[in-house]
């Protein structure tokens, strides 16, 4: 296939240029163990120092408050696993139906331990209802882990308020904010956000990495052991590398991220309003005013997403679809159901996510070949009147 | 991403016979939107008593259209009698082959065939909704005559088998039990006998009212739910429990199985085994 026009990005991104180079130095001659007592070694050290200080400016926090970790999952894992075999006396969960399944199934797996959860559901524009949730945390309440943004609708979720009111019912505050780091401002410093769960692969830096953001005075337990690493809080050799790249993508990522919110923003504007302008039965999911700037989930009734995004396929569009096809299982998305989204629609939605990297002319492509893809499944469509 | 064979994809990118006759002889329909996938089929006959045009119409991924794509070229010439001999693993083969996790979509296919057919000789012209044998799959209406066919056409020996072939199972899973007794019973196992279930004491009538209302909770209403559906108790008469569908349910294909097989089932089962369940009337 010659060309690609990237429109998946809170699956995966593009490793920026940048992030390679910054890379590089680590697998040729830099390979020591920072562990090591010998300076070959111990000189990585300062680069995974310097990697640290990067996020943290980046999260607005301190960097002793980052441990570095393989990605978003085993953060979420070891965020929850870690506060709930702290506090031994709490047994209660609370997060949303809406989370992604790192935090979902890690917190279903602990209810069927015995746990006690709650799934907090959504409204048609995918936001809880504050009020439940200060009704369910309560003084058994170990951990309420809510995302910060929906990796299918990037709904942005009131993640401040949230936290105070998390805070003030005497519960720890975890969200898995994989989608919104290096897209929307975080000043963590200034929040009552306890745990954070980042994945490096969604801001150009490579696969493998994450962080957790552990705030100063937090109970927590590793939930890897074997090894002093990360101050005896995540065991196992550093991957330098990767944390490198983490570090560059940081750096950048603090700086485009106006960019985000203008560039980005504008692309995935025009790209939604031409699609719900010229493609029959379009309709936007989720909450048009609280999103990431990259993120459009439009849904095509009638139509189902698997076959949109075949066809999309033959241009080398990529984007992604809450169809049951495509996942394989036979139900459409859990995010599309816990919203109400009528099954009509949620067959047939489909996600496209920008990044920095895309252009005016990409969007113009997609908007020009989509209406044409739509109406051949339609006339397909025993559904369409 | 799905490993398509390149005749499925062509079938897809390039469907033959798409669309839908006049005045068809035999029209089938199966599937539906909340299912994700469904198939309308039409065909007309020749004066020779052949199939002489069949067309169709799809929603569903890329094995769902190439599969009734191809099935409306293999029925073309054919006697009624030939074309209801035509199975899911005939349509697979002429692919050349789907995806384990798609064989459902050639089941479909199979089965709006069939529907055309019967549709003829019914030769009313008007869609019946009759279906054959007992819903075993509440989830996805499947019923335990449609996956003993597909067990005993494909020979499949596991539950996630008949999931993959005609979606039983692939839901809530309550059902999966019942499916592991038809692919024994059809396979030619021994058949595991459910043990009897002892009989409860007399309730009184609050008791029952409240031992009703907890088990349309605990029991049916997150089953419903997880399909957007949902029930509510409105009253009891003596034996005689009334209920109003909501949400989905309340134009569902299946609702009236909802009813029996599970409303009812259920009732008898955590309540009292002489329970009626019946709809409210709407007006």
């Amino acid at each position: 296939m010659s060309q690609i026009i990237y429109f998946d990005n809170n699956a995966t991104t593009k490793v920026a240029d940048e992030v390679v180079d910054a890379m590089l130095p680590f697998f040729k001659d830099l390979y020591g163990n920072p562990s090591s007592m010998h300076s070959f070694g111990g000189q990585v050290e300062k680069h995974i120092r310097h990697s640290r200080e990067s996020l943290a400016a980046l999260l607005g926090c301190d960097s002793s408050e980052i441990i570095f970790t393989s990605g978003g999952t085993e953060s979420d894992n070891a965020a929850i696993k870690g506060v709930l075999a702290a506090y031994p006396e709490k047994k209660k969960i609370v997060t949303t139906r809406v989370e992604h399944p790192a935090v979902l199934a890690t917190c279903r797996e602990l209810q069927a331990a015995g746990f006690s959860l709650v799934e907090l559901g959504v409204d048609k524009y995918g936001q809880i209802n504050l009020d439940e949730l200060a009704a369910e945390v309560d003084e058994h309440t170990a951990i309420v882990s809510i995302m910060y943004a929906n990796n299918e609708t990037g709904v942005i979720f009131p993640i401040d308020k949230i936290a105070e009111i998390v805070k003030s019912k005497g519960a720890i505050f975890h969200t898995d904010a994989v989608q919104a780091v290096g897209k929307i401002p975080l000043n963590l410093d200034k929040s009552n956000i306890d745990l954070l769960s980042l994945s490096g692969h969604k801001l150009h830096a490579p696969k493998g990495i994450g962080a957790m953001y552990i705030k100063k005075g937090t109970r927590i337990l590793p939930f890897i052991i074997g090894g002093h690493q990360e101050k005896n809080r995540r065991a196992g050799t550093e991957n330098v590398p990767a944390i490198a790249g983490l570090g560059k993508a940081s750096q950048i990522a603090a700086k485009e991220i106006a960019n985000e919110n203008t560039k980005v923003k504008k692309l995935r504007d025009k790209l939604e309003t031409a699609i719900l302008k010229t493609c029959k039965d379009a309709m936007l999911n989720g909450d048009k005013i609280n999103r990431l700037p990259n993120t459009t989930n439009i849904s095509f009734e009638f139509i189902e997403g698997e076959a949109i995004l075949l066809l999309l396929n033959q241009f080398g569009i990529c984007a992604s679809s809450g169809s049951a096809c495509t996942s394989g299982s036979l139900e459409p998305s859990h995010v599309m159901r816990a919203m109400g989204v009528p099954f009509t629609a949620a067959h047939g939605s489909i996600r496209f996510s920008l990044s920095r990297y895309n252009t005016e002319a990409e969007v113009d492509f997609v908007a020009e070949k989509l209406p044409a893809i739509v109406n051949r499944l339609r006339e397909l469509s025993p559904f369409v009147k | 991403m799905w490993d398509y064979n390149e005749k499925v994809m062509e079938y897809f990118l390039h469907p033959v016979n798409a669309g839908e006759i006049e005045n068809p002889d035999g029209i089938g329909e199966e599937g539906s939107l909340a299912c994700g996938d469904a198939l309308k089929l039409t065909f007309k006959l020749g004066k020779d008593g052949r199939i002489a045009d069949a067309k169709f119409k799809t929603f569903g991924c890329a094995s769902a259209i190439a599969s009734a794509s191809i099935m409306t070229e293999m029925v073309k010439g054919l006697t009624i009698e030939e074309a209801e001999k035509v199975t899911n693993k005939d349509i697979v083969d002429k692919l050349g082959g789907l995806p384990e996790q798609k064989m459902h979509c050639s089941v479909m296919g199979m089965e709006a065939l069939q529907k055309a057919i019967a549709n003829y000789h019914g030769s009313k012209g008007k869609q019946t909704k009759k279906i054959e044998g007992k819903i075993v799959c509440t989830c996805f209406g499947v019923t335990d005559k449609e996956i003993e066919k597909v067990v005993l056409e494909n020979s499949l020996d596991t539950v996630e088998q008949v999931t993959n072939y005609c979606k039983a199972g692939g839901g809530c899973g309550s059902c999966r039990g019942e499916i592991e007794q038809i692919i024994e019973k059809v396979r030619g196992k021994k058949t595991k006998q459910p043990e009897s279930l002892s009989h409860p004491k007399k309730l009184t009538n609050i008791q029952k009212i409240e031992l009703i209302q907890h088990t349309i909770n605990e029991q049916i209403r997150p089953l419903l739910k997880s399909h957007g559906g949902d029930v509510e108790l409105v009253d009891v008469e003596g034996s005689k429990v009334i209920v109003a569908f909501r949400g989905m349910c309340s134009h569902c294909r299946t609702a009236e199985f909802t009813l029996k097989d599970v409303v009812e089932a259920r009732l008898k089962e955590f309540v009292s085994t002489d329970i009626i369940v019946e709809e409210q009337n709407i007006g």
